[in-house]
């Protein structure tokens, strides 16, 4: 075999924290090769970003230190190497794509500007040629008008074209490594899929070796060659994909690839007899004003959610898929009062169009919200106890030691101990915190739960975790769900009925088995398609065409089309 | 960790939660500092009849020097004599008075009714925060000391009057910050959450956004102390503010500022006077910032 490009050698990196120093990665070891691809995956927490810095030279002064082993580009030493001969090695010999691409770039740069300031530190080509090497660069990273998008600045491009460009930055010099971290977890799957094909692409056409890190062992079976996996810090196990997910040695990487939802392995859904609805929507239509002018005057609509009707039954989850922006989330807020709406919405038979917050109040207690960040949707300022107990103070439902009782039978609900009432929000982990959130929605006795992608920010193990007690709350209380997600997997778990929605209009409408596995619209075909698989030996299905995704922004008076709903088989509905 | 450090809710009675909080305050060697300065400058106030070594409006004869010059800090006069033989120790102690109140009354009225305005324009917006920002920019526009002279002149010049001219000169910082502040905090999950359970805008408000905006209150109502004990010297420089005799920190400054090279001691002691006073409120401000954040439990 040839010689490795990257060489890490019993890399230990340590954290300084008020309770002294704590080792993040221990003792990690791993080649890259030219025209490789190493997946460095695990959950948060796992040291795997602190690897991607520790080889860029990045790692956080003075909190962090190497404090052991060494990193080998071909021959040079990385680990005490000198900040100015860093400068040089990355981007011309590593580069490095982050998760956030809107963060990554400068806002106030346009995209040649960027460009060519990657191309002219490196001395990568002469200032003449600049420009048109810019240029270049844009079409190897399959940006369209390219030449158009040279002038832009970043919030003019879409998450998708955005991280396109930070690949291009990212390859202006040609690196031998390419690192990226995350690169697809912000965008929409179909973008992750496009972004995924390209880095492929590319490494094929440049040897460039990559160095992926992810927490998908979705997008881990589409992209490595080789895995490592990692627990705390410490290696757990390293292996080639193929051989990692059929026979997986170690019991962490057993455990994780089992947590791991598939696509189309989901047990049937207990049919369910047709129960009494909860919820009734009809023609829901949700429109934010963008003001402008002189005058500020609404000049344009943003047609967030347009004429959705859905009912969901008592003991029914109902998923809501789609991709950002489509206005799921939108209807889960305007479900609550949360955002401003026409057209009929019925809570267990009571019209709710019009209500003040007065009136609201009652339906509060039948239909009630988790969102989607545990940790940003609890107060920091206040015990847990104080956070589950203040809906019952805030409905006059029970006080003195009958309030102490009923929340505390609400941490047992939720699996979590009585004890920790007393603790803030900080103390608990994302699992854990957002098991108090659904102990909070319960407290009222809800009859309806609007999860808004509620355990999308959780790791895979957690996430199976939450989703089984979700799934036990609704087996003993007879819950019925909205469940916002843009993850299909999870939502083939969960969903009794499946409705997927795009720019703010619903395109298809069934059973869970009639959607997801017999699509009928373009969209959700291709929405399908592009989840990556945790199956190395699956063959890559072949990509529908990307198709501009249009907008959901209108001039004031106009709205677009209906899209009308055909049966197409017995409870089943497409659009056209 | 220690029980005391922070304050468990509800559990303990609004008396335990105070001595709770005294002692976290007392057991950081910066915020103890801060809090026996505060104490011994209040001290000073109440009793200053009592504590004063000379008269602070009597012009002493044997208070000047031979060729009429007032006397440097030692012997008799501790801390010197100023331009009309008047101990200056005296007058600073009866100063003491003048300064705490305005520093602290107008300063409070600043903070309450900055913070209210900030807090009511971010958490509601629309057409409120439309009228209360554009009000605040208003004041922000006019000169600060013009508007102070002309509330000054209107009004008959008292203490009272003239904190309350200071507070309203004063709180438009604090309305921006807290505006700014409170409109991103309004838009946090947290608070989505509460409206979603149906709690009421007063709870939303003082439970949940308020503890999330005393840091910045703390840090800029500490702040203000010294710009205001200073806009008070300014204004009683002018003839607005504290009517001579009576004494102030800063009317002391000003009166004799013209003669900081000849009796730089003049200068010096009231100034320090300002400074500790700002520093202590300060001390005091941080501490208690971090003790009443749970995040920050057991990191001091």
């Amino acid at each position: 075999m040839s010689q490795p490009v990257l060489t890490v050698r019993d890399l230990s990196v340590q954290v300084a924290t008020p309770s002294g120093a704590q080792t993040v990665l221990d003792r990690l070891g791993f080649d890259l090769h030219a025209g490789e691809t190493l997946c460095l995956a695990g959950e948060s927490g796992s040291g795997k970003s602190m690897t991607a810095l520790a080889i860029m030279g990045l790692l956080p002064k003075p909190m962090c230190r190497i404090a052991g082993g060494s990193i080998k580009l071909g021959e040079t030493e990385l680990v005490g190497l000198a900040d100015a001969q860093y400068r040089r090695i990355r981007t011309e010999r590593i580069a490095m794509i982050f998760q956030e691409p809107m963060t990554s770039l400068n806002p106030l740069m346009t995209v040649r500007q960027q460009l060519v300031e990657a191309l002219l530190q490196h001395d990568a080509c002469s200032h003449a040629e600049a420009p048109r090497r810019a240029l270049q660069l844009l079409r190897d990273v399959q940006l369209t008008e390219p030449e158009r998008r040279l002038k832009q600045y970043p919030h003019e491009l879409s998450g998708g074209m955005r991280q396109r460009v930070m690949i291009a930055i990212a390859l202006a010099c040609d690196p031998e490594v390419l690192i990226a971290d995350e690169p697809t977890t912000a965008l929409d799957v179909t973008v992750q899929a496009e972004i995924l094909d390209l880095i492929r692409k590319l490494q094929r056409d440049h040897g460039t070796a990559v160095l992926m890190i992810t927490h998908d062992m979705g997008v881990v079976a589409e992209m490595a060659d080789r895995v490592v996996i990692l627990r705390h810090g410490q290696e757990m196990e390293s292996a080639p994909v193929r051989d990692l997910f059929a026979a997986p040695q170690s019991d962490y990487a057993r455990e994780l690839l089992a947590a791991v939802p598939r696509l189309g392995t989901a047990p049937p859904r207990r049919e369910k007899p047709a129960a009494e609805p909860v919820l009734e929507v009809e023609g829901l239509t949700v429109r934010f004003p963008i003001r402008g002018g002189v005058l500020n005057r609404v000049q344009a609509q943003v047609h967030a959610v347009e004429n959705v009707s859905f009912q969901i039954g008592a003991g029914e989850t109902l998923a809501l898929v789609g991709e950002s922006g489509c206005g799921k989330s939108t209807i889960g807020k305007a479900l609550l009062g949360l955002a401003p709406w026409t057209g009929s919405v019925k809570v267990a038979s009571q019209q709710t169009q019009g209500l003040g917050p007065a009136a609201m109040k009652p339906v509060r207690r039948v239909i009630q919200m988790v969102f989607q960040d545990p940790g940003a949707s609890l107060d920091a300022r206040m015990t847990v106890g104080e956070q589950v107990a203040e809906p019952l103070q805030i409905h006059s439902l029970a006080s003195g030691s009958e309030l102490s009782d009923r929340v505390a039978h609400l941490f047992r609900r939720v699996g979590l101990s009585p004890d920790m009432m007393a603790r803030f929000p900080h103390e608990f982990s994302g699992g854990q915190r957002q098991r108090i959130n659904i102990a909070r929605a319960l407290s009222l006795s809800p009859r309806l739960i609007v999860a808004d992608e509620s355990v999308s920010a959780l790791d895979v193990s957690v996430q199976a975790q939450v989703l089984d007690l979700l799934q036990e709350i609704q087996d003993e209380d007879g819950l019925a769900f909205l469940f916002i997600s843009h993850d299909m997997a999870v939502v083939e778990q969960v969903a009794d009925r499946v409705m997927v929605m795009r720019l703010g209009q619903v395109v298809e409408e069934g059973r869970r088995d009639a959607v997801l596995r017999d699509p009928r619209h373009a969209y959700t075909r291709r929405l399908l398609s592009a989840v990556p698989q945790p199956d190395p030996t699956r063959p890559r299905p072949d990509r529908i065409e990307t198709e501009a995704l249009g907008s959901p922004v209108y001039p004031v008076g106009q709205r677009p089309e209906l899209l009308r709903l055909t049966e197409v088989a017995k409870g089943h509905f497409a659009a056209e | 960790m220690s029980a005391t450090e922070i304050v468990p809710p509800r559990a303990q009675s609004r008396q335990r939660r105070v001595i709770g909080l005294i002692r976290a305050l007392m057991k950081r060697p910066r915020s103890a500092f801060g809090m026996v300065v505060i104490v011994l400058m209040v001290g000073a106030a109440v009793f200053a009849p009592l504590i004063m070594p000379h008269d602070p409006f009597e012009q002493s004869f044997d208070g000047l020097s031979m060729v009429g010059a007032p006397l440097p800090p030692g012997g008799d006069f501790i801390l010197g004599t100023d331009l009309l033989g008047r101990d200056l120790a005296s007058r600073l102690i009866f100063g003491t008075r003048t300064s705490l109140i305005i520093g602290v009354l107008a300063n409070g009225i600043a903070i309450l009714l900055g913070a209210g305005v900030g807090i009511t324009a971010g958490y509601f917006g629309g057409w409120i925060a439309a009228v209360l920002m554009r009000f605040t920019d208003l004041m922000m526009a006019f000169p600060a000391l013009l508007l102070a002279i002309v509330l000054a002149a209107i009004f008959q010049p008292s203490l009272l009057i003239v904190a309350l001219v200071i507070a309203m000169v004063n709180w438009v910082q604090m309305a921006r910050v807290i505006y700014t502040e409170t409109r991103s905090l309004a838009e946090r999950d947290f608070i989505q959450v509460q409206r979603a359970l149906g709690a009421g805008h007063l709870r939303i408000l003082l439970r949940h956004l308020l503890p999330h905006l005393l840091s910045s209150i703390v840090v800029f109502g500490t702040l203000g102390i010294s710009t205001t004990v200073l806009l008070e010297a300014t204004l009683s420089f002018l003839g607005v503010g504290v009517q001579p005799p009576t004494p102030s920190w800063g009317n002391i400054i000003f009166e004799n500022q013209t003669y900081f090279s000849t009796a730089p001691w003049l200068v010096f002691f009231p100034g320090l006077a300002i400074v500790l006073l700002a520093l202590a409120f300060n001390l005091v401000g941080d501490a208690l910032r971090d003790i009443l954040d749970p995040t920050l439990k057991g990191r001091h």
